[in-house]
Order: structure tokens, then sequence, then C-alpha cells
């Protein structure tokens, strides 16, 4: 046993990275099968081809950078990619999908030093680079079990392989389209709001239901629609003890407490708090994305009051910002504020009367 | 249950007290039905000059002198400090350097005892069987004289923590019976076969602190040893307001500003004792052989350990004297060949790791474990980077963040690891026991400690020299000033002499310091003047 010096303890509880990712992995089963039941083919390409660039990526990096390949095996790069393709939409073409996971690896991850180091969500900071590199292909929705062009009928099947196939590596136009666009809710109400007409009425107009929007069946990235898939993932995260209750629970009371408190005010001008709640991202946000450990707090107020910075930036963008979501720009934020939060709001210390006393 | 949200059960009243953080390793308890088995003595006992925490002992008998089984053999040097007895009869035959159970492998200056087969007792210590009414400070001088330190594994003098003071009345005694750690069933063993004396102790104990009253902690995976003590504690009359609890198992319970907090819902203040929160802890082994060195006179030359580990063929608990090679033991236990057995002196979560079995069992040996290499290597694999799970604040009892930590203390700034509360650290594993990355955050603790205190201890000493150089060059000032002032003192009073005086001061004064020399002048003038 080529052990020099052993320190106490001498026994262990047997967590390893590699299944903490793998748990991860699991806890996005049920969102990753709900996209592809919507988004059909589509979600199994850009799921596919996210989690195979990501892999292969971050193998070069490691064989450059003169680290163990094996280090690959630690599941993260998987994971990131398949965070990545959950938050593209279903018309995203096949390039950006390895762009995006190039970003997330080289950009994300592997220039701070790899895993662990990173400040930012590596899937989430891609994403916005894809977002702005990108806007219009970003925010390019198509209605989930079709593919409709708006409020003109013709319909591409995305659960045929070979239109899929087409659609992803040749684009709109080899089927016939000039471009598949279609609203989601959030980018709806936006731009209704903008020409004055009251947010219900916009809904209305839209045929937006809450039923539809908690099981998925509306316009948005292919991961984030349903946000009945993505609780019950969470709530086995959170039954494994993988991730506290604290920045889920802080995040999404301050997007509802917010919601509810202007809504209250002017139900014409602010959205439902139960609209907000299933719209965009923010459940994928709150308990997969916000929850990433390398770029969260630790301490357990520190988590809290993520949250809460997470929920405020995410409503305020919503409602008063250029963008229509707000979710990963809030994550992104405040993931520069995790040093400083540590720093601020580590636990009070035994025997200490205060909170950062030494 | 979320540290926060237990808090503010807690604070609502919805919940008793619980120190935070904790973890739930396997307990390997595989001796906790085997009773306690009397070893046989071992032709040589060796005897560290050091089993304590404090000052290392000076021998008081030399190589060929005959020894009496409890005679003192070591004077303890200093106030943090207990003497060592013979643990048999026979002979010193050497006192040289031996190994001590240090994972370092350091050695100390030991005496080594041959046996001869007797055992005879030194008689000289009375019982003291009318305690009750016997000076507390005459108790406690007992104590010291008897070698008692804590057998808990801390090995803290036991009669420092022994004393009534005005100041911080002692109210409570808490007989930690926790025994938290994986493998150990000693303590376990103890109040299952040894329930009376261990409570006749505590009665000592209560006595000697004038504490009113007591509360016995045993974790529930120790159910019968609560019981055998319950049953133990109605049977006397004189301890109605001692108590016995029930604990759920976590570790580390038996921690004792844990345990404290846990039990009576104080903290006891970071750089303070227990007693200045008014309660004294003592585990069960020091309490039964505090009773051993009153009671029955008999100084600390034995005590309980827990042979076990998975790599040990008839795991037991044995009582043995202080100063067995462990060697014996392991041989005793089945285990002769040690090429792939990893050794344990403690337990495994604050345990040294020892590469042989060449050292004896001493004061501290709480447990001794031979592990398999695979255990061992299952929880020292090799370091990946921090996740920043923050798995590590949520087990750690004292609420410290062990990676924020253990990242100050490898990039050695340690000042900033010291405000982070580096010092609060009470070393327990809980941190390196979840850690998915198998960091050996407790071993960064360890080297930030060390290297905290070494550069402490530079920077005082160079403190102390430049006050000292200070001090030196004030002195010499301050002499120089004297001089001359004394000097012209002198003139002034055998002034106006004749030439020749004159000339003699000059001489005199020529070669001396600058300031002298023109002070004469100065003076020599105004003498002048006068005439």
């Amino acid at each position: 046993m080529s052990l020099i010096m052993l320190s106490s303890p001498h026994a262990h509880g047997g967590d390893s990275i590699r299944m903490i990712m793998l748990t991860v992995m699991l806890a996005l089963l049920p969102a990753a099968g709900v996209s592809v039941y919507l988004f059909g083919w589509m979600a199994v390409l850009l799921i596919v081809t996210c989690m195979l660039t990501a892999l292969m990526t971050e193998a070069l990096c490691l064989k450059w950078m003169g680290r163990p390949v094996s280090t690959l095996l630690d599941n993260s790069a998987a994971l990131t990619g398949l965070f990545l393709a959950l938050t593209l939409p279903a018309a995203t073409p096949w390039w950006m999908a390895v762009l995006g996971s190039v970003f997330a690896i080289v950009l994300g991850k592997q220039l701070y030093g790899g895993l662990g180091y990173n400040i930012f969500n590596p899937a989430l900071s891609a994403r916005v680079i894809l977002l702005i590199s990108f806007p219009l292909n970003m925010t390019t929705w198509i209605m989930p079990m079709s593919a409709s062009m708006g409020a003109v009928e013709p319909v591409i099947n995305l659960y045929d392989f070979s239109t899929c196939v087409t659609l992803f590596f040749a684009g709109p136009g080899a089927l016939g389209f000039d471009a598949i666009s279609m609203a989601s809710p959030l980018g709806y109400i936006k731009t209704e709001a903008t020409l004055g007409v009251p947010v219900a009425d916009a809904l209305n107009a839209y045929g937006y239901s809450y039923l539809d929007a908690f099981l998925g069946f509306e316009a948005g990235s292919i991961g984030e629609t349903s946000a009945l898939a993505l609780l019950i993932g969470g709530i086995f995260l959170l039954a494994r003890h993988s991730i506290t209750w604290h920045i889920p629970f802080s995040y999404i009371v301050t997007v509802l407490l917010l919601a509810w408190l202007f809504n209250a005010l002017n139900p014409d001008q602010f959205a439902t708090p139960m609209f907000h709640l299933f719209a965009g991202g923010l459940i994928l946000c709150a308990f997969f994305m916000a929850t990433d450990p390398v770029s969260s707090p630790v301490t357990p107020l520190g988590q809290v009051v993520f949250g809460v910075g997470c929920g405020v930036i995410t409503w305020s963008i919503r409602t008063w910002g250029g963008y229509p979501e707000g979710a990963m720009f809030a994550v992104l934020l405040m993931n520069c504020a995790v040093p400083l939060i540590d720093h601020y709001f580590r636990p009070r210390v035994y025997g200490h009367k205060h909170r950062n006393e030494s | 249950m979320p540290a926060m949200v237990r808090k503010l059960a807690q604070r609502l009243g919805m919940l008793q007290h619980s120190f935070v953080g904790g973890v739930h390793p396997n307990m390997h308890k595989l001796t906790a039905d085997i009773a306690i088995e009397e070893c046989d003595i071992a032709p040589v006992h060796v005897l560290p000059m050091k089993q304590h925490i404090g000052e290392i002992c000076s021998p008081l008998v030399g190589v060929g002198d005959l020894v009496l089984r409890g005679q003192k053999i070591a004077r303890s040097e200093g106030y943090l400090s207990v003497p060592v007895h013979a643990p048999t009869s026979g002979r010193v035959v050497k006192i040289e350097e031996h190994t001590i159970p240090h994972p370092s492998g350091m050695g100390l200056p030991s005496i080594f005892i041959e046996s001869d087969g007797d055992d005879k007792n030194d008689e000289s210590r009375a019982p003291i069987s009318d305690w009750i009414n016997t000076d507390p400070t005459q108790l406690r001088e007992r104590a010291r004289m008897c070698g008692l330190a804590g057998l808990g594994g801390a090995v803290f003098p036991t009669f420092i923590k022994l004393v009534q003071d005005k100041r911080f009345p002692i109210e409570t005694v808490v007989l930690n019976g926790i025994e938290c750690e994986p493998y150990l069933t000693n303590d376990h063993r103890l109040m299952l076969e040894h329930a009376e004396e261990i409570l006749e102790g505590m009665a000592i104990i209560m006595h000697m602190v004038g504490a009113d009253s007591g509360i016995i902690a045993v974790e529930d995976n120790k159910q019968d040893a609560a019981d055998t003590m319950q049953q133990a504690l109605d049977a006397r009359s004189d301890m109605e307001n001692v108590v016995v609890l029930v604990l759920p198992t976590r570790y580390p319970q038996g921690s004792e500003k844990q345990l404290i907090y846990t039990l009576t819902g104080r903290e006891v203040p970071a750089g303070k004792l227990p007693m200045h929160i008014g309660v004294l802890c003592q585990n069960v082994g020091t309490t039964k052989a505090l009773y051993d060195a009153v009671v029955l006179g008999k100084p600390l030359t034995e005590r309980t350990v827990t042979v076990s580990g998975d790599a040990l063929p008839n795991p037991t608990n044995l009582r043995v004297r202080l100063g067995t090679p462990v060697r014996t033991l392991f041989a005793r236990q089945g285990l002769e060949d040690f090429s792939d057995i990893q050794i344990v002196h403690g337990g495994p979560m604050m345990g040294e790791r020892l590469k042989n079995p060449d050292f004896p069992v001493v004061k501290s040996s709480t447990g001794l474990l031979a592990m398999s290499v695979q255990a061992m290597k299952a929880a020292h694999t090799v370091e990946q980077p921090c996740i920043r799970c923050g798995h590590c604040s949520e087990a750690c009892p004292v609420s410290l963040v062990p990676n924020l930590l253990a990242d100050q203390c490898r990039s050695d700034q340690f000042e900033k690891a010291a405000q982070y509360d580096l010092f609060d650290c009470i070393e327990c594993g809980a941190c390196s026991y979840v850690c998915p990355s198998n960091i050996p955050l407790v071993h960064y603790f360890r080297y930030g400690k060390g290297q905290l205190a070494l550069q402490r201890r530079e920077d005082s000493f160079a403190e102390a020299s430049r006050k000292r150089s200070e001090a030196r060059d004030a002195r010499i000032e301050r002499e120089k000033a004297e001089k001359a002032a004394r000097r012209t003192r002198v003139r002034q009073t055998h002034a106006p002499k004749t030439d020749e005086a004159k000339a003699e001061t000059a001489a005199e004064t020529g070669g001396g310091a600058k300031p002298a020399a023109e002070a004469t002048v100065a003076d020599s003038k105004t003498v002048e003047s006068k005439d």
C-alpha cells in the first residue's frame, strides 16, 4: 500500500462525484422523457448531440492539459451536455448544439481549471452565449407534439425520424419553410404588454392554460416546459439529499411573492404567480441550475440569500427587462456573488456569539 | 432534518436540543456482546513518560530497581501533568526511548519493567471509603497522585477538572457513556459490568465539585447499558438528581462540547471550558478509574481496550495493564502477520494510523484496530477537486465551512483560516467522512493549525527578542545618562580643584561616550566661570 501518511478519519461514507452527477442525471430523466414525448426525435437528436460533444470536448481538453482522461468518468461533462440540451429550443440546428457544448466545456469549465473551479454554471453560460450570439434561433420556439407555424396549418411531424434529421442538419428551408416560429407565453405577454394589452387578455389570445403549462404542452426549451416532470426530478434530488431545500424553495417563493404582490397591485400589467411559476425555465433553474454545487454557495443561509437573489432578478427581468425570460441570467448573475455570499453568510460557529466572529 | 428547520423548531420549543451536523457511520460494534476479558500480564511492560496531555514526567526509578504494582515510577513535572505508575511488580530493566502511538512514529523516554510474575501491589495508598466526609482537595490530590487522565482518548489530567471554583460553580456532572466511535465498545461493556462502581465514581465527582445534579448520557445503540445504569441508579438512594438520558446515535455525539449542548442547550464559549458554564463532563472509564483510585486506593495501571477491526480474527474487549506491547494483544486475538494490515490506535474516525504494532498500550488507548488494506484504501482514495457540494458544512458539528478552510490551509493562508475559525475545529472527521471528492479535510486543518501555531510562536519569539533588544538599548541609554549625571555631581562637589584634577578629569572622560564627554566639557566651563 503506497500510503505515506494517513490522517483520520479512516472511514468514508462512500459518496463520490460520479454518483452525485449520476443522481442528477437520473433526476433529469423525467424531464428528458417528457421532452422526447413532446418534441419527438428533435429532443433525442439534441440530447445525444450535446452529450456526445460535451464528452468529446472534455476528453480533448483533458488530453491537452495532460490530465487523466479517466476523469471523464466523473459524469460531469455528460451532465453538462444534458443540461444544455434541455435548455435549447426544439428547432436548434446541429451546429448550434455542437457549438454550445464546446462553449460549455471549454469556456464554461476547463478555462477556469476544470471541475470545481468554474464560477458560472457551464451549461447556462453556454446557453447565454448562444442566446446573445444567435438571438433569432434561440427564440424560435415550436409547438410541442407538432410544429405549427403560428396560425398557419402546415405541420412538421416531429415523430418522423427523417423529417427531424433534415430539420436538425439542414434547417427548415430543406423542408420548404422559411422559418418556424411560435412565441413562448413569456415572450407573447411581453410583446403584448408593449402594445398595452392587459396580461389576462394576452394570455386568452395566446390560448394559455395553467394545466397545459404544468404538464408541458406549451412552447419553450425542450426540457423546461413540463413543470410536473421537473418537480418529480427535484423531489427525487431532495429525497436523495443531493440538494437541500434552501435554494429551490427560496428562489421559487421569492418569485411567487413578488408576482403575487405586483399582481395584486395591478393585475393588468403584472402576470399571476402561477403563470410565473410554470413559465419559462424557473423550475428547471430553481431545482437544477441554481443548485449546481460548484457555482452556488455552500452555507445554508448563503443558499437562501442566493435563492432570494435569483428570484428577484428572474422576476425583474421577466417584468421589466429586455428579454422575456430572466431565470438563467439571474442564476449567472448570482453565481458571481457566490464568493461574497460564502464569506458573509457563514453560519455562527459553536461557542461564538455572532456570525463571522473569530 | 435541515439544520435551519431544526434550529427553528428548537427555538419554538418543539424539539429537544441537539448538536448540528454529524454523520451516521457504520458502527461495526463487533464486540458489544463480548464481556471484558482479563489480559495476561506481559513479560515486559513499556511505560512512556507522557501518557496524558501536558508536561512530560521524569523517572523516579533507576535500572535494576524493584517496583511494586501501583508504585509511582515517574514524577509529574509542572501543573498539567500526572505521574506514571508501575503496572505490575518486577524490575526496571532499562530506561530508553521507545515508540509511542503517534502517527509520526516518534518515541519518548520510557521505563521498561520486567514482570516478576507475582503481581504484588503497592499497599501504601489507603482506600478512602468514607469519601463523603473527606475534603474534596484531598480527593483531588488522590486523583492526581493516582495518575488519572481522561480515558475517553483525550487523556486530559482528570484532577484539573475536579475542582470547586467559586466563580464557576458546577451545577451538572455529565457522565459520558456515548462512545460514538465505530468499533469501540469498552465504555459500553464497562457500563454493563461495572455500573455500581461507575455510579459510585460519579457520586465522588459530584461530591468533589459540589454539583447537585447529574446526567448519564448513553446512545440508543447501547440501550442495555442505559437500562443497567438506570437499575443501578434506582438501587441508590443518594442520587435522586441524576438521570439516565438515551440519545439517538449520531457521530460525534460523545464530543464534550456537542454533548453538553445536546443535554443542556448551552454552548461552551469559544476558548472556555465546560466549567465556565457550570458543567463537568467525565467519561465512564475515567469515572470507574476514579472509583478505583479513591475507594480502592488503586492508581491507574490498567484500562479496558477494544481490540477489533475488520482484519482481526477474534475481536474482543480486554482489561489490559498499561505498557503491554500491542503486538502481544493482537497475537492473543489471533493476528500475527501484519504484512497486509493497517493498525489504528483509537477509533476509525479520530484514531491514529500506525505503521507497525511495536508500541505499548497507554492511557489513551481506547481501541486497537487491525484494518484490512482494502478498508483503509476505501477510506483514503485519491483526492479529487472540491465540487463545493457543501456536505462538509452540513456535517460539521461546529458549523465551520470546511471546504473554504481547506482551500485556505492548502494555499497557506493561515491567518485567513484562523479568521474562519480554524481553531474551533474539533477534528472529528465528519467532513472528510462525507466528502464525495475524498478530500482529507481534517489533514489540511491539522496542517494549518500546526503551521499557524508555529508561525505564532515564531512571531511571539521575534516580538520577545525585539522587546529584549529595545529594553537593552533603553537600559544602556539609561546607564549612560546615569553615569553622566553621577559624574556631573562628582565634579560639582569636588570642583574647583587644581589643574591636575582637571587634567585627570579630561583623561577620564576622553575614552568615554560622546554625550558624556560633551557634558564634561560644558560642566568644566561652568566650573571655570564659577571661578
